[in-house]
């Protein structure tokens, strides 16, 4: 019998490491939502555009939701299925699973319409061209 | 004890340049196999490097470094390539081992070895 009381023990000494592994992995927690994790973002601009990339290895593209609110407000959430096969004992249990949730302010307003989201290798890319407004424009100084 | 099954190696071997992280893994048991997930976020499948060599498994991915020199907004984690190894208790049919990266998640199935599975022992009466 795989299932006795030893590893049930087992399991919950994992699942107080897994806690803390979670916290270390994505950093911050959503306020007020302690069992909603968040991602940790890397981001870089240009003068045309915001880059935000994320690691979310293994959840399905389907599983997962961009949105972009007032301009600036980009929230990444979806979910990752915990892999639960019957009859198995966990030796280890590292790797995050549950609903995630991140939300980031960009500096200036982008272009909703015309935001580009790829998943790669479990990677997360955006690209979030900026609003028309906020780009930077060369002046042209008239003569008299 | 299911503790026992398998022991990670520290490792020094580490030629490469550039920040190595260890990968999180699952790692569970069945009466058949041996089954390991690794977290490889941005490693393709031909960068990736999965070993097993007297009773060690080995795991090594290449990420491909990105976003060098960019006007950066936000920096929460290092892009890293990956390392981590094991060292497994218990006989596996090592010509059976099969690997498959999908998604960034990296699958490593272990059969277990003829003689290492459990078996039923009938007990013969009179």
């Amino acid at each position: 019998m795989f299932i006795n009381s030893r590893v049930l023990n087992n399991l919950w000494r994992e699942m107080d490491g897994f806690r803390t592994e979670v916290d270390r992995l994505f950093g911050r927690q959503v306020a007020g939502a302690a069992a909603v994790a968040a991602p940790a973002l890397n981001s870089w601009e240009d003068e045309t555009a915001f880059y935000v990339e994320a690691d979310l290895p293994g959840v399905a593209s389907d599983k997962l939701e961009i949105t972009v609110k007032e301009g600036n407000r980009l929230t990444i959430s979806g979910e990752r299925k915990p892999h639960d096969p019957t009859n198995a004992v966990w030796h280890r249990q590292e790797r995050f699973a549950g609903t995630f949730s991140r939300e980031v302010l960009l500096p200036v307003p982008v272009d909703a319409e015309k935001v580009d989201a790829r998943f790669e290798h479990g990677v997360l890319k955006l690209t979030l061209p900026k609003s028309e407004a906020a780009r930077p424009r060369k002046i042209a100084v008239k003569t008299a | 004890m299911a503790d026992q099954l398998i022991k990670e190696q520290e490792s020094g071997e580490n030629g490469e340049a550039g920040v190595v992280a260890r990968p999180r893994v699952d790692i569970l048991e069945t009466e058949q196999e041996i089954l390991l997930l690794a977290d490889l976020p941005g490693v393709r499948q031909e960068d990736v490097d999965v070993r097993f060599e007297n009773g060690e498994l080995s795991i090594h991915g290449r990420r491909v470094p990105a976003n060098i020199g960019k006007k950066r907004t936000l920096w929460e984690y290092e892009p890293a390539h990956y390392h981590r190894a094991f060292r497994l208790m218990e006989d596996v049919a090592a010509d059976r081992i099969d690997a498959e990266l999908k998604n960034g998640v990296l699958t490593v199935r272990l059969p277990k070895a003829e003689a290492a599975k459990p078996r039923k022992i009938n007990v013969k009466g009179e």
